[in-house]
């Protein structure tokens, strides 16, 4: 692999994009301080540093972040989970296909956002409609993928396990299992920053606690610099959520970095590379 | 142990008695239904093959090679016609048939030698012994090296082996190939040639090779089967009188010569073969 890959940061172009971050919050903080902004609409990064580390040292952002975050993994897990199995049952069973896919597309062509006031309004204020949300929200995501998965796998690798008189449920756990394992990751992938999304917004609408019902008391309350502070944690925790089921993908795929090993001979990979792809293509 | 090929064509295949066949197709016919009525992939096909022996199946696309063959595997049925696998008639997949299809299929989530062990894992074959077996057929492939490496770090032609070696892991007596060189370089594809007469010569496996290649069926095989396209039929079937354990300067003999412009000749009103 050649020094200049844009994928692989060097330490060298590392440095320079914290150097650019730095910079740009220079500029934000002497702009708010000599354009007078008012700090209800723009505060300065100053204290927006200082907020986030009042909201730690009292360990009231870990609390509220603590509530989130388990409303955004029960949810990731339950909806998650169904996802995956309606979508083996999709796949695999044309009469289960018949009857669940109609319901499934209602679903998707629903805006979930606009079903929170609902969830919230049925489950309450706790922690429930929360992960009801999330689950909702990231359901789909894995069900399309988990199909699109199986049903990714080409007839003759199916046949060459048929001829050797293997069963067709020998087919399911050898080949499309392991197949569609590169799709449902990245169905996963999608569907954990889903997740984030759906508790974030059913906190908005009404909770006890939770970084997002936080964020919606301390506009109220024009705790702009607050504000910006709990958004900094919610990254955090956005980017920490994706780097951890990174790290799961490439454990559970783990012939996939195979490829960027470099080959003994150049090859002509057409169908490695096909299994590869990473479509959240809609069901044909 | 000559013989008139055409002969042999047209003799109904019970009248050779009391020899023994690993492969006997008799009057085989495929039909299939599309939108406006029916198509027929194969019309009447006799063919057999001898245990030990080497037959290639040659023709151009569209003659019912692929077809033949999966149904040779049991994952078609024939319309009408016979098949028996030794004494035993087809009706179902077989355990005791190794396949090679036209590309690798290797799973990319298994090892080299994973990949070769898939039949003992389909079959639920003792796994030591097998392993030992996967081992032992890596090297007969020259690959002993990349046991542990994934398909995606080997080329074309070290893929291809590694299909080879899977095919024979769970001991069939009889290997069917699908034109398996037939997305290699020709350079690749003579080197393969040569390393499956090795592997057949040392194997003693019944072998059924399709191809649409007239060289490569004439190198490889004991006998030819020459089909035509639609319908797939068998226009001759020809021994190959050469010796066994060629080397590729065989190519250029003048009976290899007249093998191969004999073959061609069936072909010359229908267009290129290869």
């Amino acid at each position: 692999m050649k020094d200049d890959n844009p994928i692989r940061p060097t330490v060298a172009s590392r440095s320079l994009s914290l150097a650019l971050f730095l910079a740009l919050l220079g500029i934000w903080e002497l702009t708010v301080r000599y354009l007078n902004v008012p700090a209800f609409i723009i505060p300065k990064p100053s204290s927006v540093l200082l907020s986030l580390y009042t909201g730690i040292s009292s360990g009231l952002y870990f609390w509220h972040t603590l509530i989130t975050l388990t409303e955004v993994i029960l949810g990731f897990l339950i909806g998650a989970g169904a996802g995956f199995f309606i979508g083996v049952g999709i796949a695999i069973n044309r009469y289960f296909s018949y009857f669940v896919y109609p319901y499934a597309i209602v679903l998707q062509s629903l805006p979930k956002v606009a079903l929170a006031p609902l969830i919230v309004l049925w489950f309450g204020l706790g922690i429930t409609s929360k992960v009801i949300a999330a689950a909702l929200i990231c359901f789909f995501a894995v069900m399309v993928n988990t199909v699109a998965g199986l049903r990714s796998v080409d007839q003759e690798r199916i046949d060459l396990i048929r001829a050797l008189d293997g069963s067709e449920f020998q087919v399911f756990w050898m080949l499309r299992l392991p197949a569609a394992l590169p799709f449902i990751m990245a169905g996963l992938e999608i569907a954990l920053t889903f997740a984030l999304i759906g508790s974030v917004v059913a906190e908005f609408l009404g909770a006890e606690s939770g970084l997002g019902m936080l964020i919606q008391s301390m506009n109220f309350s024009m705790d702009v610099a607050g504000s910006f502070s709990v958004l900094v944690v919610l990254a955090i925790v956005g980017l920490s959520l994706n780097q951890l089921i990174g790290l799961v993908r490439r454990k559970l795929i783990y012939w996939e970095r195979r490829q960027e090993a470099s080959a003994v001979e150049p090859l002509e990979s057409a169908e490695s590379m096909d299994a590869l792809q990473m479509p959240s293509r809609a069901i044909p | 142990m000559a013989r008139l090929s055409n002969e042999l064509v047209e003799m109904p295949h019970r009248s050779t008695v009391a020899e023994e066949r690993a492969i006997s197709v008799h009057a085989l016919c495929k039909r299939f239904r599309v939108a406006d009525g029916a198509i027929t992939a194969l019309e009447n096909v006799t063919l057999d093959v001898r245990p030990g022996e080497f037959v290639a199946i040659v023709g151009p696309s569209g003659c019912g090679k692929s077809t033949l063959l999966k149904i040779l595997t049991g994952l078609l049925a024939p319309s009408t016609g016979e098949i028996r696998i030794g004494d035993v008639a087809v009706e179902g997949p077989r355990r005791d048939i190794g396949t090679v299809f036209q590309s690798p299929l290797l799973f990319a989530w298994r090892t080299v030698l994973e990949n070769v062990m898939l039949p003992a894992d389909v079959q639920k074959l003792d796994r030591a012994q097998h392993t030992a077996r996967a081992l032992s057929l890596l090297e007969l492939v020259g690959l002993s090296d990349f046991a542990q490496r994934y398909p995606n770090e080997l080329s074309g032609g070290m893929q291809q082996r590694v299909s080879i070696a899977r095919a024979l892991l769970h001991d069939p007596s009889i290997l069917l190939m699908d034109e398996p060189f037939g997305a290699l370089d020709a350079m690749t594809r003579e080197r393969m040639n040569l390393e499956l007469q090795r592997i057949w010569l040392e194997q003693n496996k019944s072998i059924l090779f399709i191809t649409h290649s007239i060289p490569e069926a004439v190198f490889l095989a004991n006998r030819v089967v020459v089909m035509t396209p639609r319908p797939g039929r068998v226009a001759e079937v020809m021994e190959i009188a050469l010796p066994s354990g060629r080397g590729l300067e065989i190519m250029n003999s003048p009976e290899f010569g007249a093998y191969v412009s004999r073959i061609r000749a069936h072909f010359g009103s229908s267009g290129v073969i290869d």
